[in-house]
């Protein structure tokens, strides 16, 4: 199977991707476009990034044999890619670190950015004050109620957090909350996109910055096995730590590559995040791509446990991996999502973020069904102490003092 | 030459922008009435959208109170349909690009002509993505009208270029939404976009008062005026049409 290149600039397979997003915009698009282009040939740009990852981020992160989940679950070899060990916890910042870095030399003084679950936005305001910028995020009202403790990490690092009231109140209205302050001060500000989404350049920058994740498990993988892995699962809402998951093997047919949606209480509800399952094709946030949304192309308020996945849309490379059959898209419950994060807590003594369970919950569906020769590499896109509360809520445990 | 373009041969244009089935169906089509009658050269209708970024809080809860009361695509073109019972004002539509998308641009498209519906303006919708519909919608001579921002620079010739009906040059940065303070070069951006065509410029985002129009109707063709008349429907409910009546005409006057 051959690699989906965009057929011009930002499309992906036949559609998907482009840039939809008001005029006011498009100039400063173009600007980011142009500086993208450049900065990949630029030397001392691509020094400072690799400085800031191997000697800020703590990269490479390890590539982890998780014994005793390939013992317990009988099957293929699981390695575990523990992007929760960057600094700040998550894969957020490989791409903070270069849009950042991106800003910086256009000139810009400010970041802003959305966050989910709230760590972009902890990984944005990290880059902001160790780069001295100014920094805004923007996270739904819900989430700033169910994520208190990335709001005082955001805070403490000198961001300034907006609770956003408007529509559902999640990370779609983050969003739409963080377009409109750049629109009004485009000028002087950066919008850090912090998932694999939105107009172009984006999706292919973030693909950029993030495909450390992929071509690091290679190298890894080979050093430790001497052979590609049969399959790589990483979990989808916005798809930023899949796409750096999948990035360098796309060319290589023979690795399975599966995204693993959040599908709430189930994918046939509709409390569910499970965009390319249940999705249609629809143009939203800059992209075209798949969405969750009503047959008149209102986009739906989405539900899962986790803030992090909860997002009507996916990044249009994705709706193109799953439109040309490249790569496989499930869905994962949230009990199904809590119990893995109970499981690989209980089995590995790894608390990860309930996003990155969800990932865990299809090993441990996958696992079983392969051989004991084959082997799986499953992303923990990040860790997760910013759950524990929310998954003791879950459980109907009280663990306030 | 476009039946939008020809309105504004010989006179300054007054379009104001109302939200569709905000509050309900039957207000709708009473407050285009009262516009028309009341100095409107032609009617923006909005088509309410579940997330719309190019929008200020005015027009975002306009959207929500019309999907309170129901509103569907379909109940759109419904809203229209009844206007054009009663009366011929050119209408212009507001859609984020999903709502056509959806509907099918071609259906959209048909209906829109079926309606009398001279134009549309997709704010989401750049030159760059223009050719997603475009070509559509001049097979069934209806204009896609493009927006022009202070922030388009370079951009301004090839957008000019390539208009149709008349351009809606955006005011200021930012979200549409009552303001009183305009770019300083807004009378600098409209030479600049005379320079590449003769497709008549209206401004719009922020203007609110009768005074503020008169002013840009001396450096444009015409003047959109939009979260202050969905303010009033906002406050007054089924009951907008006297205030209503009264800032068209002022608006109206303050422009000739």
């Amino acid at each position: 199977m051959q690699e989906i290149k965009p057929t011009k600039p930002g499309i992906y397979g036949q559609q998907f991707g482009g840039q939809y997003i008001p005029e006011t915009l498009m100039s400063e698009l173009e600007k980011i476009n142009k500086a993208f282009t450049d900065l990949k040939q630029d030397a001392n740009f691509q020094q400072e990034l690799h400085d800031l990852l191997v000697n800020y981020a703590n990269r490479p992160s390890l590539l982890y044999y998780a014994k005793n989940m390939t013992e317990d679950l009988g099957g293929a070899k699981i390695y575990l890619k523990r992007e929760d060990l960057n600094h700040t916890g998550a894969h957020k910042i490989n791409n903070v670190i270069g849009q950042a870095l991106m800003a910086k030399h256009i000139g810009k003084k400010r970041l802003i950015a959305e966050t989910g679950a709230g760590q972009h936005g902890v990984a944005t305001a990290t880059i902001a004050a160790l780069l001295g910028m100014e920094c805004e995020i923007f996270m739904g009202k819900i989430d700033t109620d169910r994520q208190k403790l990335n709001v005082y990490r955001m805070e403490l690092l000198g961001a300034k957090v907006h609770a956003v009231t408007s529509g559902s109140k999640v990370l779609k209205d983050a969003v739409n909350a963080t377009l409109q302050e750049w629109a009004t001060r485009c000028d002087d500000t950066f919008y850090i996109i912090g998932s694999a989404v939105g107009p172009h350049p984006y999706p292919e920058m973030v693909k950029y910055f993030q495909s450390v994740i992929s071509k690091e498990s290679k190298e890894q993988l080979k050093a430790k096995e001497n052979r590609l892995p049969d399959a790589v699962v990483a979990c989808v809402g916005g798809g930023s730590n899949a796409i750096g998951s999948f990035a360098d093997y796309i060319d290589n047919p023979e690795v399975q590559l599966i995204g693993v949606e959040a599908a709430g209480k189930g994918v046939d509800t509709d409390q569910t995040a499970a965009t390319i399952e249940r999705g249609s094709t629809g143009i939203f946030h800059g992209m075209k791509s798949k969405f969750l949304q009503n047959s008149d192309g209102q986009i739906d308020e989405v539900y899962s446990i986790s803030a992090g996945l909860d997002y009507p849309g996916v990044g249009p490379e994705h709706a193109a991996l799953a439109d040309e059959g490249r790569a496989q898209y499930v869905g994962i419950t949230d009990d199904e999502a809590v119990d893995a994060f109970e499981y690989i807590a209980k089995t590995e003594g790894i608390v990860a973020a309930i996003e990155s369970c969800h990932a865990v919950a299809y090993v441990k569906k996958l696992a079983p069904t392969m051989n004991k020769d084959q082997i799986i590499i499953c992303t923990l896109s990040g860790r997760g102490d910013k759950d524990v509360t929310s998954i003791a809520k879950y459980k109907g445990v009280d663990i306030d003092e | 030459m476009s039946n939008l373009t020809k309105i504004f041969e010989n006179k300054k244009v007054f379009i104001p922008f109302v939200v569709a089935n905000d509050p309900d169906f039957d207000t709708t089509v009473e407050n285009i009435i009262t516009l028309a009658k009341n100095g409107a050269d032609i009617v923006e209708l909005g088509i309410p959208f579940s997330d719309p970024v190019a929008d200020g809080p005015v027009i975002q809860s306009a959207d929500l109170r019309a999907f309170k009361a129901g509103v569907t695509t379909e109940r759109v073109f419904e809203i229209i349909s009844e206007v054009r019972k009663h009366s011929d004002i050119p209408l212009v539509l507001l859609s984020y690009l999903n709502i056509p998308f959806k509907y099918g641009y071609e259906k959209f498209l048909k209906r829109c002509a079926d309606l009398n519906i001279s134009g549309i303006v997709i704010p989401d919708l750049p030159l760059e993505s223009r050719d997603e519909i475009a070509p559509i919608a001049n097979d069934y001579d209806i204009d896609i009208i493009p927006l022009i921002t202070p922030t388009s620079g370079h951009r301004i010739k090839e957008i000019a270029e390539a208009a149709s009906g008349f351009i809606y040059v955006v005011s200021s940065l930012g979200i549409t939404g009552q303001r009183d303070n305009f770019s300083e070069h807004l009378a600098d951006l409209i030479t600049n976009i005379r320079k590449y065509t003769d497709v008549p410029t209206a401004i719009g985002f922020g203007i609110h008062t009768p005074k503020q129009a008169t002013s840009m109707a001396k450096i444009a063709d015409g003047v959109i005026v939009g979260s202050a008349f969905v303010d009033i429907i906002g406050k007054q409910g089924r009951n907008s049409e006297t205030e209503l009546a009264n800032l068209a005409k002022e608006i109206a006057t303050a422009i000739k």
